[in-house]
């Protein structure tokens, strides 16, 4: 078994500030990534330039492909990255707004992915709407109404379907639980962690809240001024960090 | 017994007919005369000058009177006419630092080389009506002529750049394009505008652009929908030599004076992670005395460099696309005024639909007068 | 056209001050120009540098444009609005084109080599020496969905095009059926979604392989594109709910004509009507060859 994701030597630079630096890392099968940090600690950045929204100054980002293997996610044409952005991949927002078409319903910001990649029996994308709203717990009875007319949850739930119903592989997620009330963060963060392991999904899961990555990752980046400080197994960094920096995340929000 | 809608073309000239006596008014008033509306509606010939893009006096007085006044309907005439003009080729860039000058204001610098010259103005008028004006014949107390000299009226934004203050008239060095790319100025009229776009195009579009949408755009701005701290740095208005190469002679030679409106809006920068702070400018230009158009483009320039210069860019004015296709009032006239062309067949396909939907409302199945069949 | 000069002084219509066809010969290459590009690359709006007309933009200059650049002095041309030869703009772009080109002009479909055309297709097949110039008011299928022309490029460019069947969804899924009843989508030649211009669905299917070459001008949003002869055109539609169009129950008030399209005519103010051909030349032609419609029958006059 190979990697599905490899990152090399990552760098992404605005004019003299830094976005992220010679960050490196390997994803698996199966595995969770969460990458910690406070605002500005080029984690966001990492991630963009990770799921092709952003080209890096320097460096690379591999994937393994279904078909043709191992291939740099930057060197691919715009057309091949689109369909692997679409069928392959997924991306939460952080804000559900970001990644839904507020204008058109429920159903269809679930059948997008669907329709795009050759779908043409309304029917069947219905069904795999309803299918999926009632998986990320959203009211089927719901499925013709806008999601402006949705809570905050029930948006990011909607946003997770849309992008769950295509099978992706891998999911990237920046904040997924950051505009939400802590007691609809936990309902979401149980079903996001029951949806990954049902379907063995791959993610990697940018986060500012050490509690969201204990309970979704199997491993942890810490990241700081855009470099990664401290990386190992999620227990294990968060139970025992070594960096001072880590040590002072841990130690500043976690109360065991 | 119906009768089919015939007599269109009988229809069209009898309207052409009463256009034209419409027009004329009473004969038993004089009937105004080219030389008349040129001499003494100047600011509306100026405007149809600027926005039909095409600089002459007396057609744009002809136009004026075909219009009937209407200088929306005027400006479309000298467009169509100036389409069909052939091009001998581009003129020389003005020099507008060696403008013979009629007024020149400054609201950044309180004295300055050259001074003050207010000229023309409305501004300090008392908006009240002057019933001798109504009257005719009122004599004018001639005014004092001034002669200015070119030489020590230098532009305000040229005494900034001196001491670094303000960007380089080009703009400042951020979108990566090379000094030969800049240098190559589009033509609008010649080439289809496709987004996005650079600066030379963007002028040009506002250069035409209507000047009342341009004044809306541009006070938006000022009501903090993409607030851009302008100051009117200088405003210039008076006449400009304009030179042309001939290909036979490879010199340039001047082939005519026109009268111009420029303004230079001086814009507070905060400087970005490549570009220091420093003044930064927003540029109007017109032909003839077109003021307002002028600093309202000025206003909307700036806001359209907000992206090139890293700014945040979620107001109107500052949106490239929704402020370049929608300044043309020819084009926004037109297309607003064709919903009076027949749509029959369009309407008659919604009202099929409006009419199925509403019997499948009420429960009626087979009631519609027209039903769908399978292609 | 200007009949006086500056001082008021009348002199002789200046036709012969403009170039054949209105449009100067550099012009008319820079449109032939983009033609050939269109008709290279089916349903691809190509950019070209719309000439500022004498009539006002929207009501017709691309398709003006389009037709002055292809005219020839021995063309005859046809042209209607909203199936009607007579109705004032057609008649005015007819009057234009006979004034400035000289040329013949018909309201005989079979007669005409160039039609222009505005929101319908001639109920007439068309044949290959035939060309038809469609009047486009938004070249852009995805302007609905997309207002910025800088990503609706990059998604004709991608075949990005899931969110045209999204709308189409949405329709069906508020209404129980699609609700796009003219400029309905087609993709030509599988490869770019494009608007027929606010022609009616019951044209589209005339779209597909026809024979005669399919120009469509807009001369506002600065746009040509073209459907080759033969190309497959298809309307986007569900499998489950396929593409249909407009039928009527009635036939034809005054020719009798069945399976075209109808106008309705209002008759009085108690909510009579009755419905006639939208194509006036194929109406008037049918009468002339003695069909009656149920308003006519028995009426000998």
């Amino acid at each position: 078994m190979s990697e599905l994701l490899r990152v090399e030597n990552l760098t992404k630079s605005y004019g003299r500030q830094r976005g992220c630096t010679d960050v490196s890392f390997e994803l698996w099968p199966g595995e969770v990534l969460a990458i910690v940090g406070e605002s500005g600690s080029g984690k966001t950045t990492l991630l963009n330039c990770c799921a092709g929204r952003l080209a890096p100054t320097g460096g690379s980002v591999v994937y393994e492909t279904r078909h043709k293997g191992l291939i740099d996610i930057h060197g691919m044409s715009e057309p091949e990255r689109r369909f692997l952005m679409r069928t392959d991949w997924a991306f939460v927002h952080q804000n559900p707004r970001d990644g839904l078409r507020m204008n058109v319903s429920a159903g269809a910001n679930v059948g997008e992915r669907l329709m795009a990649v050759g779908a043409r029996n309304y029917g069947n994308i219905r069904n795999a709407a309803l299918d999926w709203l009632s998986r990320t717990e959203v009211d089927p009875d719901r499925i013709d109404d806008l999601p402006t007319t949705f809570s905050g949850g029930m948006q990011q739930r909607l946003q997770i379907a849309r992008n769950l119903v295509s099978g992706p592989r891998l999911v990237f997620m920046d904040e997924p639980t950051g505009g939400l009330d802590v007691s609809v963060q936990a309902r979401l963060l149980d079903m996001l962690r029951d949806l990954v392991d049902r379907l063995g999904l791959s993610a990697v899961v940018v986060t500012h809240d050490l509690a969201v990555a204990r309970m979704l990752s199997t491993r942890l980046m810490v990241m700081q001024q855009g470099r990664v400080v401290e990386t190992g197994l999620t227990d294990r960094v968060l139970d025992d960090p070594q960096h001072a920096y880590t040590q002072l995340l841990v130690s500043s929000v976690l109360q065991p | 017994m119906y009768v089919a809608v015939k007599g269109g073309e009988k229809a069209i000239d009898n309207a052409h007919r009463l256009l034209a006596e419409d027009r004329r008014g009473n004969p038993d008033v004089p009937e105004l005369t080219i030389d008349q509306i040129r001499e003494q509606l100047k600011l509306s010939i100026d405007r149809v000058m600027t926005e039909g893009s095409l600089y002459d006096r007396d057609l744009a007085a002809l136009a004026i009177k075909q219009a009937r006044g209407d200088l929306i309907e005027a400006i479309f005439l000298i467009r169509a006419y100036r389409t069909t003009l052939p091009r001998f080729g581009y003129s020389q860039p003005v020099e507008t630092s060696d403008m013979v000058l009629d007024r020149r204001i400054s609201a950044t610098f309180k004295d300055l080389p050259g001074g003050q010259v207010l000229g023309p103005t409305f501004d300090y008028t008392h908006r009240l009506l002057d019933f001798m004006l109504a009257a005719e014949g009122k004599e004018i107390d001639a005014p004092e002529t001034v002669e200015t000299d070119t030489d020590e009226t230098p532009r305000v934004l040229e005494i900034l750049a001196r001491n670094g203050l303000m960007e380089p008239p080009d703009g400042i060095e951020t979108d990566g394009r090379s000094e030969a790319e800049k240098a190559d100025v589009g033509d609008l009229t010649r080439d289809p505008l496709s987004f996005p776009t650079n600066r030379d195009l963007r002028l040009q579009n506002l250069a035409r652009g209507d000047e009342g949408f341009l004044l809306a755009m541009g006070y938006s701005t000022q009501r903090g929908y993409g607030r851009n701290h302008p100051f009117a740095g200088e405003i210039r208005f008076g006449t400009v030599s304009v030179e042309f190469v001939p290909e036979e002679l490879g010199f340039p030679i001047e082939i005519g004076e026109i009268e111009m409106t420029e303004c230079d809006m001086v814009n507070a920068f905060a400087g970005s992670a490549e570009a220091a702070p420093q003044f930064t400018r927003g540029y109007g230009l017109t032909f003839g005395h077109c003021e307002r158009k002028a600093m309202s483009m000025a206003l909307v320039d700036r806001a359209l460099r907000s992206k090139e210069l890293g700014e945040p860019a979620d107001a109107p004015a500052q949106d490239e696309e929704f402020v370049l296709s929608h300044s043309d009032n020819i084009q926004a006239t037109g297309f607003v005024e064709h919903l009076k062309l027949p749509h029959y067949v369009d309407f008659q396909s919604e009202l099929a639909m409006v009419r199925r939907m509403r019997a499948e409302f009420f429960g009626e199945d087979d009631d519609a007068s027209t039903a769908e069949a399978a292609e | 056209m200007r009949d006086e000069t500056i001082t008021g002084e009348t002199v002789p219509v200046p036709e012969s001050g403009y170039n054949f066809a209105y449009l100067d010969e550099g012009a008319k290459r820079m449109i032939r120009r983009a033609i050939l590009k269109a008709v290279a690359v089916p349903g691809y709006q190509v950019p070209f540098a719309s000439r500022e007309m004498p009539m006002p933009y929207g009501w017709g200059t691309g398709g003006i444009q389009v037709t002055a650049s292809i005219l020839k002095p021995e063309d005859t041309l046809k042209v209607i609005d909203q199936g009607s030869d007579d109705t004032t703009n057609a008649v005015s772009i007819r009057r234009f084109f006979a004034k400035t080109a000289g040329v013949a002009t018909t309201e005989k479909t079979e007669e005409a080599n160039i039609i222009q055309t505005r929101h319908r297709i001639p109920e007439k097949p068309l044949s290959e020496d035939q060309i038809i110039v469609l009047q486009v008011p938004i070249p852009e299928p995805l302007r609905w969905l997309e207002p910025r022309e800088v990503e609706t490029r990059r998604m004709h460019a991608l075949s990005d095009y899931g969110v045209m069947h999204v709308k189409l969804y949405e329709d069906i899924s508020r209404h129980g059926r699609i609700t796009t009843n003219y400029d309905y989508p087609v993709m030509v030649n599988g490869r770019h979604i494009m608007a027929p211009s606010p022609t009616p669905k019951f044209d589209n299917p005339k779209m597909g392989n026809m024979p005669a070459l399919q120009l469509f001008g807009a001369g506002r949003e600065k746009r040509i594109y073209a459907i080759p002869p033969h190309t497959e055109v298809k309307s986007l539609d569900f499998e489950d709910h396929p593409f249909s169009i407009q039928a009527w129950d009635e036939p034809c008030a005054l020719c009798g004509a069945e399976e075209v399209f109808m106008d309705e005519v209002i008759l009085d103010d108690q909510g009579g009507s009755m419905f006639v051909c939208s194509d006036s030349d194929f109406c008037q032609r049918r009468r002339d060859a003695g069909h009656k419609g149920p308003a006519v029958e028995g009426d000998d006059t």
